[in-house]
């Protein structure tokens, strides 16, 4: 083995908010050892063309996600209630706009 | 009771897996995957890192001699994306469950595969034009593939990467322009350049499909949706005509256009020399090797030094809050 192993820097998920008033969006993620840090390397990484007017870096390891598993059940409820919808409303045939 | 046997489990879940590749849905990190598929990705995706990280070694090698600032600005830039572009996908592999610090050291251990391009060297100034020109135009026709895989971390990483990358060819031929249009020393430097780029260019997209042994695999989970030689036939058609813009010639005594397909169809590519340079007997294998060493070496004390300025503010933040209290 050439070199002595290392421990990795902690893994952050870097979002970044394009433009003033967007929201943000996931970007990706990058190693780093405290939060300063994190954002110093986002910046130089996922922001270098303007991509970004602010970035947020989160621990990944503070991050719950929803299972593929959960895919059927936990979403369900939202699958039987068209009258969430405005389709779901009729309005009569005189009426184009309302 | 019905319990179903792991295997048939497994069964199950590879035909609900190879449905949803087949429905081109994206695969993420959580779901199911095939262990082949996971260490497929693996591989490919390490080595394309990598050869991110050792495409900036053959540029590195002339920012100090850059002839003008803006030059030496746009070569700094783009080494820079490079080292960025080895960010994202080392990102992306460790989403499949591997540590990037595993890869690294592969890497560092001289076990891990990189483009076999970067073991050529940089001998003249044109080379940084045609690096930039062909190399990276090779790369962006195989990452505008990648950036359709079904694997979500790799192509959104390559999404990105592409963007980037148009930068990088665009300001490569801007380059070759500049020198072909330039002194007849000038002109001569570009032709010098060409010729020794072109045919390790070609080579970029692998060899050839009939043997080709891990294409099949990774063209069936949709990792790659075009075959190398599909590929490596539409870089040729793209640069065909950017090199007769500029009046240069590729040195290919066999090359002719074919009215029927439409297609530039070259001369035999050396697999020999491909297959020296991949085993390790390229003209750099070594050099390469000893820079990336060197560096990871030399970066060290940067590395523990960060690590310990962390692990002393975490103290202080500690100290701060029990004081409070
Ligand atoms: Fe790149
Ligand atoms: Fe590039």
């Amino acid at each position: 083995m050439y070199a002595d192993a290392e421990t990795s820097w902690p893994l952050w998920e870097v979002f970044t908010q394009g433009t003033d008033g967007a929201p943000h969006q996931h970007a990706g993620s990058l190693h780093a050892t405290s939060a300063e840090h994190a954002l110093q390397n986002a910046r130089d990484v996922y922001a270098r063309r303007n991509e970004a007017v602010n970035l947020w870096v989160v621990p990944s390891a503070a991050i719950t996600g929803s299972t593929p598993e959960d895919m059927g059940p936990f979403f369900d409820p939202a699958h039987d209630k068209a009258y969430r919808h405005p389709q779901f409303y009729k309005v009569p045939k005189g009426v184009k706009v309302f | 009771m019905t319990t179903q046997t792991p295997v048939a489990d497994d069964a199950a879940r590879l035909a609900a897996f190879e449905a949803r590749i087949a429905a081109d849905e994206s695969i993420e990190p959580k779901d199911w995957m095939p262990e082949r598929y996971r260490s497929q990705l693996i591989r490919m995706m390490s080595q394309h890192a990598h050869s991110e990280v050792v495409g900036m070694l053959p540029e590195g090698n002339w920012i100090t001699r850059a002839p003008s600032l803006r030059r030496k600005m746009i070569l700094l830039a783009k080494v820079q994306d490079e080292g960025g572009h080895g960010l994202y996908i080392y990102c992306g592999t460790e989403t499949l469950g591997v540590d990037r610090q595993e890869l690294v050291q592969q890497l560092l251990d001289g076990k891990a595969k990189y483009s076999s391009i970067f073991n050529y060297p940089t001998l003249s100034w044109a080379d940084i034009g045609a690096i930039g020109w062909l190399v990276d135009g090779a790369a962006i026709v195989n990452q505008t593939m990648l950036a359709k895989a079904s694997y979500g971390p790799y192509a959104r990483a390559m999404v990105r990467i592409c963007k980037e990358e148009n930068f990088h060819k665009k300001q490569g031929y801007e380059f070759m322009v500049t020198l072909a249009r330039g002194t007849p020393a000038q002109k001569a430097m570009a032709q010098e350049s060409l010729n020794r780029w072109w045919w390790p260019s070609l080579m970029m997209f692998g060899p050839h499909d009939a043997d080709s042994p891990n294409s099949d695999e990774l063209k069936k989970w949709g990792v790659k949706r075009k075959s190398n030689d599909e590929l490596r036939q539409r870089f040729v058609n793209l640069t065909i005509a950017q090199v007769k813009a500029i009046d240069l010639t590729v040195p290919d005594p066999d090359l002719r256009y074919d009215e029927a397909s439409g297609d530039w169809i070259t001369g035999p590519i050396d697999w020999d020399e491909f297959w020296r340079v991949v085993k390790g007997h390229g003209p750099c294998n070594s050099e390469r090797l000893g820079a990336r060493r060197k560096a990871h070496d030399e970066g060290r004390w940067v590395r523990d030094a960060a690590m310990a300025y962390a692990e002393k503010q975490q103290r202080n933040n500690r100290e701060t809050t029990e004081r409070q209290q």
